[in-house]
């Protein structure tokens, strides 16, 4: 952390950049949050840790509108979006400058608590530069070690690679820790009968609160204005009235990033209700990679997304039901 | 004091559903949020926060007002009936009990919002003191004991036991309807006051404990108005609605209309000041930037809203914004934020 | 608007048909005098790409009980690539509705040209029958519609 800011500070003196995107520290153990830094003493609060997940691509579609150079730190899964976005001419390439930073997987604080964790005091481990294998985490009912992996965010253990796909410069080592396939649970869904596999989407999306934090944080939500949002639009963006406006809404949310989504995992993350988004995502992808061939979006600028392109001899329809 | 084994607690919902409704936190797909028992639901009180606060239970997230059916020629419109079936809510917190009273101001005052009133008229509120609070927590700032919460009737859950006391009017009759599940308890007695203060001394200990809201007051509106820190503190905000949907006093709503193909459908649901649409208007909308929405929130519940109700505020510290909060910024970050700033703007 | 419980279910069905292809080829089922269904209720779209998502999920919304989507045979879309792209995005959109337990066969695409009155009847009429057996859509509307 520290060549790093020894490196933002620089590039800010130098006159390269005129703002650093990254992350200042939060009141508690846990909670970073995304920050602007245009001043050597703002460095005091700047952190970079295992709770730092937020993907700043986001951030980068207002912030390469500004003046100046804006640098931005970006972990390896982050630097897809952000290509995505430059595909989609979201962000400014020549406004950006990219420090690749290390990631060794990043943690999940509601998965922390769910394991009977609270009155969180400090935790110790979460640090991007220690090997430590476990997170020390002292409470005010005790102190509690967890290892690491299993205080880490779902879509970390489905990590894409340790690899930046765009980057000015890279500070930091990164971690591939992938321990599970991506794909394995929306298989299982599949393979469910019609009924069951209602009754789960049933049972996870009547928890859902309308509250768009899926769509506001995801890179590849970059409408300036959603169709939800229209007051044109008799289905409302923010009433869960109907059981009914919670899967037009998903159904929706997950279509439209189909071919883009670089399956970021950022919509789980910010779930408050914990709904597992990606598995609507996932499901895209996987059959794009079935019927398309593989494809990943944001690992490659110059290959046409599988919903702006076509070939003559794509399946038709019918296989769905084909597939049984 | 009375009390009853927690073994016993399947029974004592049973008993308190038969007839009326019976809303209590219940765990679904891993979240505890408050719903109506059933005999299968999967009841949890032993999670301190539901996600969602309980105030769905007085003022849902979204309502019928009224409809409209259209046949042929003729137009019939259904005014919405009142909640006419008495209810009890079980396992509100102390901070969340607070929300309602917050509520009331609102609501209950002229005019009064008659689904509202007819809701709290029929509910019954049964609140359970917190038993390990959490690093989120920041009741004490306002005031709010969560060691012995207000309500109909105040429980305690300690070793394996819920001691039960009746406060009022409401409480007791409750609590007759129960009494042969119910035991008595002399002794019980003692063992409350030990939690109170254990508990009492954890909030203590707390980290958001110590926080203090001087200046935060309704004469501080054009200071606080025109403060240059909204601008840098609104900056990781995402505009999504997760903070006002969790929170417990915010009152919010929006007034729409559904098209059912054959009528329609007027309700309320409720809004958010983090979206673009927020108190829209004919000519526009008199918010247009994020800092702005952002803004309305925190001034609303820390300026506004004690301005307008005897220097109430309209936060209670129940933390959920804290936790869930996709760019971890919150209502303590920016009494915090004002703080360090004092100096400056004086 | 109630159904009395002893009257025969009559299947809500929308079909999206391009103006180039399909849409003449239901004009030559009617000139033809070639029978099917009044339960198909036909939605008129400049070409079978026009169709978004929304357009489906709409339908199921207000109260369909299944949604058919007709355009020109690939190749000869009257802009060219048109039901190309429509191709893609249904297979995709149908594969998620299966995915969240909406019986398949009440989505479904053809294609239907100007001259094939005889398909489309056919077709309709077998659509029409396959949605008889699955019965009234109770997974995917608003209940608001209902009544």
């Amino acid at each position: 952390m520290q060549e790093l800011i020894a490196r933002a500070k620089e590039l800010l003196a130098n006159g390269t950049v005129a703002r650093v995107l990254g992350w200042k520290a939060g009141d508690l153990p846990y909670n970073p949050e995304p920050a602007y830094f245009e001043k050597e003493e703002d460095f005091k609060d700047f952190v970079y840790n295992g709770f730092c997940g937020a993907n700043l691509s986001k951030y980068m579609i207002e912030a390469t509108k500004l003046e100046g150079k804006t640098l931005v730190c970006l972990k390896p899964c982050d630097t897809y979006s952000f290509n995505q976005l430059i595909m989609e001419h979201r962000v400014d390439r020549e406004k950006a400058y990219i420090i690749g930073v290390g990631c060794k997987g990043k943690l999940d604080i509601e998965k922390i608590k769910k394991q009977g964790i609270k009155g969180i005091q400090s935790i110790s481990g979460a640090e991007i530069t220690d090997d430590a294998e476990t997170l020390t985490i002292n409470t005010l009912y005790g102190d509690k070690t967890i290892p690491y992996a299993d205080g880490m965010l779902e879509r970390c253990h489905v990590c894409k690679g340790k690899e930046h796909k765009i980057y000015d410069e890279i500070i930091g080592e990164s971690k591939d820790t992938k321990d599970a396939d991506r794909f394995d649970e929306v298989s299982r869904i599949e393979s469910m009968k019609p009924e069951e596999k209602f009754a789960f989407f049933q049972k996870e999306l009547s928890k859902c609160i309308r509250c768009n934090a899926c769509r506001n944080a995801c890179p590849a939500c970059s409408c300036r204005k959603c169709v939800f949002d229209s007051n044109k639009f008799d289905s409302s963006q923010k009433a869960n009235v109907d059981s009914f406006e919670e899967k037009m809404f998903h159904i929706i949310r997950a279509f439209h990033v189909a071919g883009r989504c670089t399956d970021c995992g950022e919509c789980s993350r910010v779930c408050p209700q914990g709904i597992p988004l990606h598995l609507f995502n996932r499901k895209f992808i996987k059959d794009i990679d079935e019927f398309y061939g593989e494809f990943q979006a944001g690992e490659d600028i110059t290959v046409k997304g599988p919903l702006t392109s076509f070939t003559f001899e794509d399946v038709e329809p019918s296989v769905v039901a084909e597939r049984g | 004091m009375y009390k009853i084994a927690k073994e016993n607690l399947p029974a004592l919902f049973q008993r308190i559903a038969e007839g009326q409704d019976l809303i209590l936190p219940i765990s679904n797909g891993g979240q505890v949020n408050y719903g109506v028992w059933t005999e299968d639901a999967d009841v949890d009180i032993e999670t301190l926060k539901s996600v969602k606060s309980p105030k769905d239970a007085f003022f849902p997230q979204s309502e019928n007002l009224y409809t409209c059916v259209r046949e042929g020629k003729k137009l019939q419109i259904t005014p919405e009936e009142l909640q006419q079936k008495d209810f009890v809510v079980f396992g509100m917190k102390a901070c969340d009990i607070q929300g309602v009273e917050v509520l009331d101001k609102v609501f209950l005052s002229e005019p009064v919002d008659t689904f509202y009133a007819a809701r709290r008229q029929h509910g019954t509120i049964v609140a359970m003191a917190c038993h390990e609070p959490e690093e989120t927590c920041f009741c004490k700032v306002f005031g709010i004991d969560a060691a012995e919460p207000k309500a109909d009737v105040a429980t305690w859950l300690i070793d394996g036991e819920l001691c039960w006391k009746p406060l009022t009017e409401k409480g007791e009759t409750l609590t007759k309807a129960v009494a042969d599940l119910l035991s008595d308890d002399a002794a019980a007695d003692a063992k409350v006051e030990n939690e109170k203060s254990a508990i009492r001394a954890i909030i203590d200990k707390l980290p958001y404990s110590d926080l203090s809201l001087e200046g935060w007051n309704g004469d501080a509106l054009t200071e606080k108005f025109n403060s240059p820190v909204w601008e840098e503190l609104y900056k990781p905000c995402l505009a999504c609605g997760t903070c006002t949907f969790v929170c417990p006093t915010c009152q919010c709503y929006d007034i729409k209309d559904y098209d059912t193909g054959h009528g329609v459908q007027r309700y309320r649901c409720w809004d958010s000041c983090m979206y673009s649409d927020f108190t829209m208007m004919a000519h526009g909308n008199n918010r247009n930037s994020q800092m702005q929405r952002f803004r309305q929130r925190f001034m609303h519940k820390l300026v506004y809203f004690p301005a307008n109700n005897d220097g109430m505020y309209s936060c209670v510290g129940c933390g959920r914004c804290v936790e869930k909060c996709p760019s971890a910024l919150n209502i303590v970050k920016v009494i915090k934020a004002f703080q360090n700033q004092g100096g400056e703007n004086a | 608007m109630s159904i009395e419980a002893n009257e025969e279910f009559r299947p809500k069905i929308v079909a999206f048909c391009c103006n180039w292809c399909s849409y003449a080829g239901a004009d030559l089922a009617g000139s033809s005098r070639l029978a099917y269904p009044a339960d198909v209720k036909i939605i008129r779209v400049p070409c079978s790409c026009r169709v978004n998502p929304m357009f489906i999920l709409r339908a199921f919304e207000k109260g369909a009980d299944g949604v058919i989507m007709c355009g020109c045979h690939p190749g000869d879309c009257h802009y060219s690539t048109g039901n190309y792209y429509a191709r893609r995005r249904m297979t995709l959109l149908f594969s998620m509705l299966d995915y969240i337990g909406v019986e398949n066969g009440r989505t479904r695409v053809e294609w239907v040209s100007a001259a094939e009155g005889v398909k489309f009847s056919t077709t309709m009429n077998e659509f029409v029958e396959k949605i008889h057996s699955l019965g009234k859509n109770v997974r995917l509307g608003d209940l608001r519609c209902r009544n």
